[in-house]
């Protein structure tokens, strides 16, 4: 095989290839959630994975979040690295208190003596028609907390490669995979692997304005970044890829740059990672800044699940496109 | 530089009659200024100038010959852009991109003068290039720097540790003492103390551990002074530098004052304030300078041995690890005792190892009798 081969998949794909990895490498790897073993998880991400690994290492759990998230806390504690499947980030409010008051705190409450290596995947998002109850993207919520990480892969590479690096990380680590992203298809390396977090990655290089996203919002500034080419506004694209610790370095380095910045993020606008963000750039490169920092976020509204509707309430390509303009040309 | 055009004064203009300057080369304009009369087909104008500088050059002299529209009349130094429209309206703030406003502090750009073109009609960075005709926007812009906290302090207090521990590597020959103190019969004294006092009048091991060094400096008192000028000077009272480590960075090792002559009590209460004043920056000048040996103790962060540099121009550094449980051999018998070890670091020219090892000596019996401390 040549080194930088590529190959077809999907999203889903890449997110299973990750898991099968994690539980091949390490037999104190397993996963657990609702629906994870005979159905082979509720957006198919651990298909066929219960035939492979068996019962012991493929968990179904009773509709319980906080009970199978308490689980895991303990089995991490006890020294295993449990990936915990939660359906949906709306969902992933029954375990708030077990990942917040234990999995968050322990190391604190310890005095360092415990630490919690636990993994903790689930969907966010919208763009699905799933209505206001599946359809949510809370993960700036979770970027709020100190003692975990918050990742959000947009990509094959990372949806691929970041849950063994979330494997190794001592403390909880919480992995927000975008449910509309799961069919999208691309290209990855065959010898692709695990991949660095905590750092933010540049995917396209401009100087008129910076185009700082994570998640499935990433693709919709990548389309508009592409139209802006077309008419000679040229852009920075970030994806964020770490929502906690936020490797601010990286967007304050491209505002320096570009002296623009548009935040796109499908969180609600208010107390949001994208107020952080903008926060963030006027507190420390106030001076480099032409126009002020503007941002696209969702509706704030319950997810509507009328098709127009919902997409009325997400961030779209072309309220990005337009937005950019009005930045760069007045 | 700015021009000064032959103006027009109506759609109808295209050539006008210079008549006269108000002006001559090297004088001082501003903004309103009248600097020339024009004469046209309707008649004879005042011609004020837009631009505020000094007139550099009369390129054209009045005379009969009619000028052209657009022609240069004169130059005005200084980098100003005519303004044609007025940004805004009196008393409102102009909208100024931050960036455009650092820009223009640094030209000394006008930017009353300028026209607008970024959102809102504000001012950005292209329009104050437009003005100074240059554009800096595509030189290398470094990264942010790394927000910077006020550190002087921080800065001037490593400066200081820098200077006196860079004065006693360098002067000092150190010579290292270290024995191992079996601690059971002080905790368990203490533990009793303990029962009877309040939480808030308990005794720290630390605290017997002081008591303990001043005792042993009565009977090894050559540890307890300054080099000074190439000879030992002893103290006669007992004051004891402590190591006390500050939130923000350093650490500062303030004297307890007459350690031999204070109880147990005293010293848990004056060590408190010490501390407590030492970290809210409210010490006095005595408690910089009269201690005559250091004692650090490191224990609480779990180190077992201090292998210290002596604050000069004191000759001796005490250092007290962590109390834990060791395997402890005596007339025979394994058994768990809590053991402390102590060094000591000892000044060469002020003193030799055989009174290091009476002290650490001295100490280590101090300790096995805590009802007397």
């Amino acid at each position: 095989m040549g080194q930088q081969e590529m190959r077809k998949l999907t999203y889903r794909d890449a997110v299973r290839e990750g898991l099968r990895e994690a539980l091949q490498k390490d037999e104190r790897v397993f996963l657990m959630g609702e629906d994870v073993g005979r159905y082979g998880g509720c957006f198919a991400a651990s298909k066929d994975l219960l035939e492979e690994f068996g019962p012991e290492r493929i968990r179904d759990t009773p509709l319980s979040e906080s009970t199978f998230t308490g689980a895991g806390i303990g089995a991490a504690l006890g020294g295993m690295r449990p990936i915990v499947e939660i359906m949906t980030v709306n969902f992933s409010l029954l375990a708030l208190d077990q990942i917040m008051n234990n999995a968050a705190t322990y190391l604190h409450m310890s005095g360092g003596l415990f630490n919690v290596p636990l993994v903790i995947r689930m969907a966010t998002g919208g763009g699905k028609q799933l209505a206001a109850q599946h359809s949510h993207s809370l993960e700036g919520w979770y970027a709020h907390i100190p003692g975990i990480k918050v990742l959000c892969p947009a990509t094959l590479e990372d949806a691929r490669g970041m849950l063994w690096s979330a494997l190794l990380d001592p403390d909880p680590v919480l992995i927000f995979e975008p449910a509309v992203l799961y069919p999208m298809e691309g290209e990855l390396a065959v010898d692709a692997g695990a991949v660095e977090i905590g750092k933010a990655k540049l995917l396209r290089e401009g100087k008129d304005l910076s185009l700082i996203s994570y998640g499935s919002c990433l693709h919709k500034s990548l389309e508009a970044a592409a139209i802006l080419a077309e008419e000679g506004i040229e852009t920075d694209v970030i994806d964020l890829r770490t929502l906690r610790p936020l490797d601010e370095k990286s967007f304050l380095a491209s505002v320096a740059k570009t002296h623009r910045a548009l935040i796109v993020d499908e969180g609600w606008r208010s107390g949001s990672i994208s107020a952080e963000i903008s926060a963030r750039i006027m507190e420390q490169a106030f001076y480099q800044l032409d126009a002020p920092v503007e941002r696209i976020c969702s509706a704030e509204v319950p997810m509507p699940y009328a098709k127009h509707m919902e997409e009325a309430a997400l961030p779209q390509v072309v309220s990005i496109v337009e937005t950019a303009r009005r930045m760069v040309h007045g | 530089m700015a021009d000064f055009i032959m103006p027009s004064l109506g759609a109808d203009m295209t050539e006008g009659i210079l008549v006269a300057w108000r002006v001559e080369a090297g004088d001082r304009v501003k903004h309103g200024d009248i600097i020339a009369e024009v004469e046209t087909e309707k008649g004879l104008f005042e011609i004020e100038v837009f631009d505020a500088g000094v007139v550099d050059r009369l390129l054209v002299q009045p005379g009969p010959d009619k000028v052209p529209v657009g022609t240069v009349l004169a130059t005005i130094a200084d980098k100003m852009a005519v303004a044609t429209v007025p940004v805004s309206e009196p008393g409102e703030r102009l909208r100024v991109s931050p960036a455009a406003r650092k820009l223009a502090a640094e030209r000394h750009i006008d930017l009353n003068r300028l026209e607008g073109t970024g959102p809102q009609g504000s001012l950005c960075l292209a329009d104050i290039e437009h003005a100074i005709g240059e554009t800096v926007k595509e030189q290398a812009v470094p990264a942010p720097a790394e927000p910077k906290k006020p550190d002087d302090f921080k800065a001037g207090m490593r400066q200081a540790i820098a200077a006196a521990m860079s004065l006693s590597n360098r002067e000092i020959p150190h010579y290292y003492l270290a024995t191992d103190i079996d601690m059971s019969r002080a905790l368990n004294w203490l533990a009793e103390q303990n029962r009877e006092r309040s939480i808030k009048q308990r005794l720290l091991p630390v605290v017997l551990s002081l008591k303990a060094v001043a005792r042993a400096l009565e009977k090894v008192p050559e540890l307890n002074g300054h080099w000074v000028d190439g000879q030992l000077q002893l103290k006669r009272e007992i004051h004891i530098g402590f190591a006390v480590a500050l939130r923000k960075g350093g650490l500062i090792t303030p004297a307890l004052h007459d350690v031999n002559r204070k109880s147990l009590d005293q010293l848990m209460a004056d060590l408190g304030d010490l501390i407590t004043r030492t970290r809210t920056g409210k010490l006095r000048g005595s408690e910089m300078t009269d201690a005559g040996i250091t004692v650090t103790s490191l224990g609480d962060l779990g180190v077992q041995t201090v292998y210290g540099v002596i604050y000069p121009p004191q000759v001796a550094l005490v250092g007290l690890g962590r109390i834990r449980e060791r395997p402890w051999a005596e007339q025979g018998l394994l058994g768990v005792r809590p053991v402390l070890t102590a060094t000591l670091a000892g000044d060469h020219r002020a003193g030799d190892g055989h009174q290091g090892g009476q002290f650490l000596d001295a100490l280590g019996r101090a300790l096995q009798e805590p009802e007397s401390l």
